[in-house]
């Protein structure tokens, strides 16, 4: 049944069904509401978790690895400076190959401080072991709470994911959106059965040390979980898709495709717009497309090269900057290599960062410069300020 | 009571000869017994316990970093209480990850009260990465990164007071102990794992190579500490003071002698005033725990 719920609200309920044995969050804007949700949820009874009321960042997250070694499902979320305070965490969760979720309320990262969105905080974080899922609207990213947890507590996988979507524009906005119950949840998602764990029954020990002999085959089972993770989300957003009619199996959406010259490539919210975009460009004969990228880790590389093969020319809009790289931006790279040896021409535009508005005119005009071949640079500038 | 002939933490591991630490180690696990989960931190003994595919510990170990023992533990300390499990958390590490880089998790931890049992080995400086100054390093002592020279005596401040700091912080139980006194840290350790609450205890636990002293002479040095009175045995309970061990106490200068890192002060001959500051920190320390036997 559709209900009109807060974004955050929603990811705090889909957390909820999903039933954490612990929680543990710091806030930060423009995370808070979901982890305040979550604590109401604990104080009232209706989630019977531990919920951890930790002094930063960087022990949430520790005290998420001890409690998923321990063998508990748990959960985290967090934004930004937030997520950089935990970075040696991340990547130490991803080596210990603890299945913890955790939402990315997307927003910039200081200096100067900004508490509005674009991706720079998940994306660069990209190398670290974690898939990282990316939501369009309320309901999507709702959705992806409960295919994260499935796939990544595949035995054949156990790697940890960000759900991710963009801060105040997804987070704090009320749309309708359908929520499971916790039957049909149960059903979906069944009690975490960890791979191995700390009981003194059975003693092991864990995060031990790795000499030159050991630490490269480690880095490389771990990308072969990331490769297995592919196929998992799309088998777990597919079973998800049978039962809820709502089907997660691709790992990009594709929107007016079929005969495009020009194609945007793009993540989360931005995609509305340019799916708007899209629709008045159409009715004046210019034949756009869109390839939306759900999964950003593991890089569905095929399905991207499949999806914009007839193109002429492709432009990935970035809400992210990579300082001092040739394209600008994370993802340009990674479509280019996807078309590698097809002609195809691909464009970065580095766009929307801390919350800079993205508009339809913006996308028109990005698709001006693309078919000129004006691209890899920041667009929007505003001149009077540099 | 635990089996205390259990022996948990096994042979074979790669510490120096006469390790303080791998002594307070297999001394700990003596006084938990084999219903324990270990927390590590990064430090000469997750480095020395446990090169993959290898192992030390005969009890669930996990080391995740070198500062955040303090919140996993209380991670895993949820997870069991979630679930009704009965294990007790101990986390073990050195002085680094304890003055210094931890404070912050351990802090954390302590002021919100989790069931856990936190253990510093102080061997009084970083030693796997070449024997650095760290808070936990006396007055005056020679490391790599304090170096004695001919402008400087060594380490130019005081050891930082992390039990009265914890203390603070409300825990239950605290204590001091030293691998010198076996009996003593083992009935610390079991006294803290079956007390409720955030517990500490900080083991005096001598580093033949960091410290420079033959290697057989662990104890000896150890015993040494507390005679002069530059290390104390206590225990704190609820942030008050219930036992200091007493001693009948000597001039710190046999200490300092006993050891490379504080030669400096002896050759090419004695710095008086500097021993004179170092005695002087063994006085307050005696008045502070009222160790001194009344002659």
């Amino acid at each position: 049944m559709l209900q009109i719920m807060e974004g955050s609200h929603a990811v705090a309920e889909a957390v909820r069904l999903c039933r954490p044995e612990v929680v543990s969050a710091y806030p930060i804007t423009p995370q808070t509401h979901i982890v305040e949700r979550l604590a109401e949820m604990v104080a009232d009874g209706d989630l019977d978790a531990e919920y951890i009321c930790v002094e930063s960042e960087f022990s949430a997250l520790s005290a998420c690895l001890g409690s998923s070694a321990a063998g508990s499902r748990v959960y985290s979320a967090t934004s930004s400076q937030g997520l950089m305070l935990m970075a040696e965490v991340v990547f130490n969760v991803a080596g210990m190959r603890q299945p913890i979720i955790m939402s990315i309320a997307n927003r910039a990262l200081g200096a100067p401080l900004s508490i509005w969105n674009d991706q720079q905080d998940s994306l660069s974080l990209r190398d670290s072991g974690w898939f990282q899922l990316y939501g369009e609207d309320v309901q999507e990213m709702t959705d992806q709470h409960f295919i994260a947890y499935k796939a990544a507590e595949r035995h054949d996988v156990l790697l940890p994911g960000f759900v991710c979507f963009d801060g105040f524009i997804l987070s704090h906005t009320y749309e309708p959106v359908d929520i499971p119950t916790q039957e049909e949840i149960d059903a979906y998602l069944p009690k975490y059965v960890p791979y191995n764990m700390l009981d003194a029954k059975n003693p092991i020990s864990m995060g031990m040390y790795a000499t030159p002999e050991y630490y490269h085959e480690f880095r490389y089972e771990i990308d072969r979980a990331m490769d297995r993770c592919a196929t998992a989300l799309s088998e777990a957003g597919k079973e998800f898709g049978e039962m809820f009619g709502r089907d997660y199996s691709e790992h990009i959406e594709s929107y007016r495709m079929d005969d495009a010259d020009i194609a945007f490539v793009a993540l989360g919210s931005l995609c509305g717009t340019v799916k708007d975009a899209i629709d008045e460009m159409r009715a004046d004969g210019i034949k756009a497309g869109l390839v939306k990228i759900r999964t950003y880790r593991p890089f569905p590389k095929n399905d991207i090269a499949k999806a914009l093969a007839g193109v002429a020319t492709v432009a990935v809009l970035e809400k992210n900057i990579s300082i001092g790289s040739a394209m600008k931006g994370a993802v340009g790279p990674e479509v280019l290599h996807a078309l590698n040896g097809t002609g195809i021409s691909v464009y970065s535009y580095v766009t929307g960062l801390g919350g800079r508005d993205i508009r339809k005119k913006d996308i028109r005009n990005i698709a001006e410069l693309a078919v000129k071949g004006e691209g890899d640079m920041f667009y929007g500038l505003r001149e009077e300020v540099l | 009571m635990v089996d205390k002939s259990l022996e948990l933490f096994d042979c074979g591991h790669r510490a120096c000869g006469g390790c303080g630490p791998a002594l307070a180690a297999k001394l700990i696990l003596k006084g938990t017994g084999e219903d324990t989960i270990v927390v590590a931190s990064t430090g000469c003994m997750e480095v020395f316990s446990t090169p993959y595919p290898e192992t030390a510990w005969k009890v669930p170990w996990i080391h995740s970093l070198f500062e955040n023992a303090a919140a996993v533990a209380s991670g895993i300390e949820a997870s069991l209480k979630h679930n009704n499990r009965t294990e007790k958390v101990v986390c073990v590490c050195g002085d680094g990850a304890t003055f210094d880089i931890g404070m912050l998790c351990i802090s954390g931890a302590f002021e919100r009260g989790h069931d856990i049992t936190y253990i510093c080995y102080d061997n009084e400086a970083y030693m796997n990465t070449g024997i650095q100054r760290s808070g936990a390093t006396p007055y005056d002592a020679s490391t790599t990164t304090s170096p004695a020279g001919k402008y400087s005596m060594g380490n130019s401040r005081p050891k930082k007071d992390l039990p009265q700091i914890l203390a603070a912080h409300g825990a239950t139980y605290v204590a001091t102990a030293s691998v010198a006194y076996p009996m003593d840290l083992m009935k610390k350790v079991e006294k803290a794992v079956n007390t409720p609450g955030a517990c500490y205890i900080q083991i005096h636990a001598p580093c033949s190579t960091g410290w420079g002293f033959e290697g057989g002479k662990t104890i000896e040095i150890g015993k040494m500490a507390l005679e002069c009175g530059l290390w104390v045995n206590y225990e704190m309970e609820n942030g008050r003071l219930v036992k200091a061990k007493k001693v009948k106490r000597v001039p710190v200068d046999a200490y300092l002698k006993a050891q490379k890192r504080f030669r400096h002060l002896f050759k090419p001959a004695p710095v008086t005033d500097e021993i004179a500051k170092i005695q002087a920190i063994a006085d307050a320390n005696a008045e502070k725990y009222g160790i001194d036997i009344e002659l």
